[in-house]
């Protein structure tokens, strides 16, 4: 068996070099210290969006882009497809798993400092990766044509039309004309199918191949306790020790999924009217009710400014200093932790907490 | 061997200079006329609203005291209320926050958007929560059995 596996290989290595990418893969290691399990969460985030792609091509197969389709084929899928109630639950979910997940990636990165030099280009490519994912999040909440997903939408274009100068044609791009119509539907579906995963693949591709190129990150706690001797530096190899590690909690992970669907199976609700009012208790998903809450809170004006626009200018700002913290944090670089830095983590943290649970209230 | 460019070659460099401006720009122009039909195709083109100015927006039995009901004004929702005195008002029924739908509130005898809170009181002005402007108000007009709502020039 070892002999045919060793044949294989050989007879490959002759052709492309197949022990190249062997090495390649040899090449990396896990560091292994007291913060070891965050370095789970990437990989975890990863097997989630392979999830999304899978089940999302099988939904393909039976979703209808149109307002007069959509919202029945989803019914269809739910109720008459076999195991299509499973499918698109398990979508739904893995979603919901998956911005949870890059959340516990992108503050265990940030508090741990994985973004100094030289790694700021991988922290950008993932906060871009970030980006995408509320972007199908966000497209992928409106093609089940329903009551909320339809207001969620209107709210969040009517957000980007906002914007100064260019936001009225950026509020016409998204919504395919003026209002949220059938035409806004095309369009998120063209997003959420071509756009997005295109996007996708080519910052995972670099992601990827930055974390592979430049190892692990250590966190400058554990870098420091190791130079000082109090503590050894242990590793182990990635392949093939931590990824069956991985794949051990994606096994999990694919259980949790199922268990999740079939206990509770994601609510279709009532099809979109768009002659009806906004129901009672409306809200968006889960990882968009802070900005949610705060719209909520903000007062109509705030000086001479309108009070939304000052929430979007707000949530602007901190998101693109959140992109380029690795450089207003250079000093990091050196080892060197910042008390602002981390405390502007909490703050993020418990901010984003606090006005998520003041919402569900 | 440093000084071995053919001696020619130096006469050719304005040339060369002009040979690679015009390159350059007809590169840069023709990359420029493939991209703009892509960016005027992404905007869609303007669908011309219904011109009709007024709707019968509803029977005048269809309504009770103190209710509201919405309809279709043009390609965008409207609100009918008739007042706990029976009066009839209208207006946009699009929240001047965010755009969600707005709807009558029997309780409160106000106009309430669900999505942020927001109030209006029965002039459409906006009382409460994020709303920065009033909301459009609309003529209302009792023609026999009908409701009939007009835009007001």
């Amino acid at each position: 068996m070892a002999s045919l596996y060793r044949q294989i290989l050989n007879w490959l290595d002759e052709r492309f070099g197949a022990g190249a990418v062997e090495d390649f893969l040899r090449h990396k290691t896990v560091p292994i210290h007291r913060h070891t399990i965050w370095y789970y969460f990437g990989g975890m985030t990863l097997f989630l969006f392979v999830i999304q792609v899978l089940t999302g091509i099988l939904l393909l197969l039976y979703y209808r882009p149109t307002p007069d389709d959509a919202f029945e084929s989803v019914q269809h899928i739910m109720t008459q497809v076999r195991f299509g109630w499973l499918i698109r639950s398990v979508h739904s979910w893995s979603a919901n798993l998956m911005i949870f997940t890059a959340f516990v990636h992108m503050f265990s990165v940030y508090f741990l400092k994985g973004y100094r030099k030289p790694r700021e280009l991988t922290w950008i490519t993932g906060m871009l990766l970030f980006f995408v994912l509320l972007g199908f999040g966000f497209s992928g909440y409106l093609l089940p044509w329903n009551t909320l997903a339809f207001f969620a939408t209107k709210v969040g274009t009517e957000m980007a039309g906002a914007i100064p100068v260019l936001g009225k044609w950026l509020l016409v791009f998204l919504r395919g004309g003026e209002e949220v119509t059938g035409a806004t539907l095309t369009r998120f579906f063209g997003f959420h199918v071509a756009v997005l995963p295109g996007l996708a693949t080519v910052l995972l591709a670099m992601h990827l191949l930055l974390v592979q190129h430049l190892g692990m990150s250590v966190p400058p706690g554990v870098e420091r306790a190791t130079a000082e001797g109090r503590a050894t530096a242990r590793v182990m190899p990635f392949f093939p020790n931590f990824l069956l590690r991985d794949i051990i909690g994606w096994y999990v992970a694919l259980g949790v999924l199922g268990a999740l669907a079939a206990i509770f199976p994601w609510e279709l609700g009532t099809k979109a009217d768009l002659f009806a009012p906004a129901p009672a208790g409306i809200r968006p998903e889960w990882y968009f009710l802070f900005m949610f809450q705060t719209l909520k809170l903000l007062p109509a004006r705030i000086f001479f400014l309108e009070g939304e626009l000052v929430g979007l200018l707000g949530f602007s700002l901190a998101a693109a200093i959140w992109v380029v913290v690795p450089f207003l944090d250079y000093r990091a670089g050196f080892g060197r932790v910042t008390r602002f830095f981390t405390g502007l983590g909490i703050f993020a943290l418990g901010f984003i907490v606090a006005m998520s649970f003041l919402a569900l209230w | 061997m440093a000084t071995a460019d053919p001696p020619q070659s130096a006469g050719f460099r304005p040339g060369r200079r002009w040979i690679n401006l015009l390159l350059g720009s007809g590169v840069v122009a023709s990359i420029a006329s493939f991209i703009y039909p892509a960016i005027r195709y992404i905007i869609p083109p303007v669908v011309g609203e219904s011109p009709s100015r007024s709707v019968v927006a509803a029977k005048v039995a269809e309504l009770k005291r103190n209710t509201g009901k919405i309809f279709k004004f043009g390609s965008r929702p409207a609100l009918l209320v008739r007042t706990a005195d029976g009066e009839f008002k209208a207006y946009s029924a699009v929240c001047t926050h965010l755009n969600c739908t707005v709807q009558y509130r029997e309780d409160l005898r106000q106009i309430w958007c669900a999505c942020h809170n927001g109030l209006y009181d029965l002039e459409g002005r906006n009382v409460s929560g994020p709303p920065p402007r009033p909301l459009e108000t609309f003529k209302v007009n009792v023609q026999g059995e009908d409701v009939v709502v007009t835009r007001s020039a």
